[in-house]
């Protein structure tokens, strides 16, 4: 049973028929797919296979998919490289406060440059308000980005909506899909999004490998520029097996995801039924129902998160205090702070995110770990 | 039909022993390294044995290593980041004609943005003169970036003389030794370079992964922004097995030493020479001392690179037309025509590139292979020439 994790809105392993479909391209055909001799075709032809299998995930047109090293490349080439292509005629953009950090700090980038940026609010569940974001609009707004899911808490944004906003005005519209693809259906044309980022190692594919769709006629410039690859829009030698193991990740999520997400949203149900019944003011942060199957984010007045997952980690439980990827941050969490979360709270906030592997008794373990290490860290705090 | 593999510049099999290692990674460290719980330290505690690894091949502190998807990003990293933290007054940049796109096009970016570059010449061999770089360095110079050897010719810079250059004038330099690391010895001290370019699928080592070195105190921008990886210089979850592959496929460079070198650089004489035997017309081009062992760029006059190409590939052969990252495009290499090549002559020109892997025998029938098939070629251009002069 041991050990149990439950991180994988940080990190999932790569899934066995990814590593077999990967597997060929470190050897056999290891060609630079640029070149036009018989390894190289292979190595083209795998990569097109790819960009197949990632647009057909999100039902986009393969030529609108290009390939990154991984979520933040594709965040900050959107983001910069939209504003590059207005060079001076659009300086506003339209973001919210709980951005990952790599669209936070791709917009503070263009603030140094001169753009203005707006953060619309979002309420106690992390849920953006449309209305705010037409609000937001002005004439020299030239880019929105909004994330699909929040990688913390696991609110589903109303990205339809908003796209439908952006487009009625024009604006591109890009969203950090990070979170959802390959956890819940995204389609970019019934989101209306412009450029949506992906990155393999959410979905069970590898780590450094990712992508970026973007629809035709979006203004976008490069923002890796070398050998003329991906059209002349993304340089560098592809990653060949990784490109690969994100086009085999595509391919499981579309015959397997939406049955293994239900079986995965039965377990965290069942995660957070248990705490909140054995935990005295224990709360679930987040949307109640919005949010993505395989998260629970917990709060628990009295107790540091830090301890707590230190605590479970003892008894070969893995989960996260926030998100990993400001994890070494004593800072309390962007996101906590932003809902308007209770500071008690978020620092007794502890997130769960469950995968495809975990089992009902694993949960059942964790829950009594949970009550325990809680109870305990509640009593030593009373008599310290 | 036998595949002879004769492209390394553009790409290198990965070593068993890497895809080895990367795939123990995958399978026992499969955490996201900034994770504090087990999973996150044991990806953690692979990244920093792979980065020692590296700065020893590097001579550096590890401290000096930041990973990268590449040597694309690495270069793009290298001159946008400089850019980003230059004074205003200072925003000239000097480099040369035969960089490679990554570093080439990352500069004609800046002067859209009102940047001024210096594109330096080369001489007939590729060779910058290093009193061309002080000449060209003026009050206002930021950044000098030249690569330590050339992609589609193989000529060696003289990188020492020109970081003497810079370090006098107080211009840092950055170097692209993507051709250069694990073949050559590129020790930074020694070479006197404040950053330096390099990628891991060119050493055996896997795709997609790379690294800058950034001498201590040279602070640039990141480029990638939005996480504290890699000391806050390049966000993003880290490529672990790339990572861990990597410093695999440095560490077998090193353990093969001078010998991968001297062998390659046999098998290089050995097919200049035989083809040289068989085709008395064929040009060598690049320097004929200073150069990579492995690289031989030939031209073969009144013969076209595309179709010699297609046809050595139909019988086994894998060769490319200048950088392979441009092959694709029928344009005549930026290089060549730096080298004083007329366009004609340039897209008569091939390049071979040796590995470690190749062996006298496939030599032998390489050369047997291409001096037919150029003889074909050449009798057929005299026969479709159109009759000229009557
Ligand atoms: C919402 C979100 N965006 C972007 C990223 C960054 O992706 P990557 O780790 O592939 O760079 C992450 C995860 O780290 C994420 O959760
Ligand atoms: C000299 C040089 N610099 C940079 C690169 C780009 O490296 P990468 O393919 O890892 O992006 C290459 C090879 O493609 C190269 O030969």
């Amino acid at each position: 049973m041991l050990p149990v994790y439950l991180d994988h809105s940080a990190t999932t392993p790569v899934a066995p028929e990814v590593l077999e479909a990967m597997l060929p391209f470190f050897d056999r055909a290891f060609g630079n797919p640029s070149a036009i001799y018989a390894i190289g075709q292979e190595a083209r032809e795998a990569i097109e296979r790819a960009r197949e299998q990632v647009a057909h995930l999100v039902n986009a047109d393969a030529d609108d998919v290009y390939f990154t090293s991984g979520g933040t490349e594709s965040d900050n080439w959107a983001i910069k490289g939209v504003a590059r292509a207005w060079r001076d005629r659009k300086n506003h953009l339209i973001t919210t406060p709980i951005e990952h950090h790599a669209v936070l700090e791709a917009c503070s980038a263009l603030r140094e440059q001169g753009w203005e940026i707006t953060f619309v609010p979002v309420d106690s569940t992390g849920m953006v308000d449309p209305d705010e974001v037409r609000r937001a609009i002005t004439p020299r707004t030239g880019l929105i980005t909004i994330m699909h899911a929040n990688n913390e808490v696991g609110t589903i944004e109303p990205i339809a909506e908003i796209g439908a906003i952006a487009r009625e005005h024009g604006i591109p519209f890009h969203t950090d899909a990070v979170q959802t693809v390959g956890k819940i259906p995204v389609d970019v044309q019934a989101l209306g999004v412009d450029m949506l980022s992906i990155s393999a190692h959410k979905l069970y594919g590898p780590k450094g490998v990712g992508a970026l769709v973007v629809r035709r006629g979006t203004p976008l410039r490069p923002l890796l520029d070398g050998g003329g690859q991906e059209r002349g829009r993304r340089g560098g030698t592809y990653n060949v097996p990784g490109i690969v193991g994100l086009g085999a990740a595509a391919e499981r999520a579309m015959r397997c995801g939406v049955e293994e997400m239900e079986r995965v949203r039965a377990l965290r149900d069942r995660l957070v039924e248990g705490i909140l019944q054995a935990v005295p003011d224990a709360v679930l942060t987040g949307h109640p129902v919005n949010r993505l199957p395989n998260n629970a984010h917990l709060a628990f007045a009295g107790v540091e998160g830090e301890s707590l997952v230190l605590s479970l980690d003892a008894v070969g439980i893995y989960c996260s205090a926030g998100a990993a990827c400001s994890s070494g941050d004593t800072e309390p969490s962007h996101v906590l702070v932003a809902m308007g979360i209770d500071p008690h709270l978020i620092e007794g906030s502890v997130r769960f995110t469950l995968g495809k592997d975990n089992t009902p008794e694993q949960i059942e373990y964790t829950i009594q770990q949970v009550v325990r290490a809680v109870n305990k860290l509640r009593s030593l705090r009373v008599s310290g | 039909m036998r595949e002879i593999y004769l492209d390394h510049s553009a790409t290198t099999p990965i070593a068993p022993e890497v895809q080895t290692a990367m795939l123990e990674a995958m399978r026992e460290a499969w955490g996201n390294p900034s994770s504090m719980h087990l999973f996150g330290r044991r990806a953690r505690d692979l990244i920093d044995e792979s980065r020692v690894t590296i700065a020893r091949a590097l001579g550096c502190l590890d401290a000096e290593v930041f990973f990268t998807s590449g040597g694309t990003e690495s270069d793009n990293m290298a001159i946008f980041g400089a850019a980003r933290v230059a004074p205003a007054h200072r925003r000239h940049i000097v480099t040369t004609t035969i960089e490679h796109h990554a570093v080439l096009h990352a500069c004609q970016r800046l002067q859209e943005d009102g940047w001024e570059v210096t594109y330096l010449p080369v001489d007939p061999y590729g060779m910058v003169d290093p009193d061309d770089v002080r000449r060209a360095i003026r009050e206002d110079t930021w950044l000098v970036s030249v690569m330590h050897a050339n992609n589609e010719i193989g000529t060696l810079q003289p990188i020492r003389e020109i970081a003497q250059i810079c370090r006098e004038r107080g211009v840092w330099l950055h170097c692209d030794a993507v051709q250069t690391f694990g073949l050559l010895e590129v020790k930074v001290d020694e070479l006197g370079v404040d950053m330096l370019s390099v990628s891991a699928h060119k050493l055996y080592g896997p795709k997609g992964i790379g690294a800058l070195y950034l001498r201590g105190g040279v602070k640039i921008a990141p480029l990638l922004v939005g996480g504290a990886q890699e000391r806050e210089l390049r966000a993003g979850t880290e490529n672990v097995p790339g990572i861990v592959g990597f410093a695999r496929a440095v560490e077998l460079c090193e353990q093969l030493g001078h010998e991968q070198a001297r062998h390659i650089w046999y098998l290089r004489e050995r097919l200049r020479q035989q083809l040289q035997e068989c085709l008395p017309d064929m040009q060598v081009n690049g320097h004929p001392i200073q150069c990579l062992p492995g690289i031989l760029s030939v031209t073969f006059p009144g013969v076209s690179a595309e179709s010699l190409l297609i046809a050595l590939d139909q019988r086994g052969i894998a060769a490319s037309a200048g950088a392979a990252c441009s092959a694709g495009s029928i344009e005549p290499s930026h290089v060549l025509l730096a080298l004083g090549m007329d366009e004609s002559r340039a897209m008569s020109t091939i390049r071979l590139s040796l590995g470690r892997g190749n062996t006298p025998e496939e030599i032998d029938i390489a050369v047997e292979i291409i001096a037919e098939e150029v003889k074909r070629l050449q009798r057929r251009a005299v026969a479709s020439a159109p009759v000229q002069g009557i």
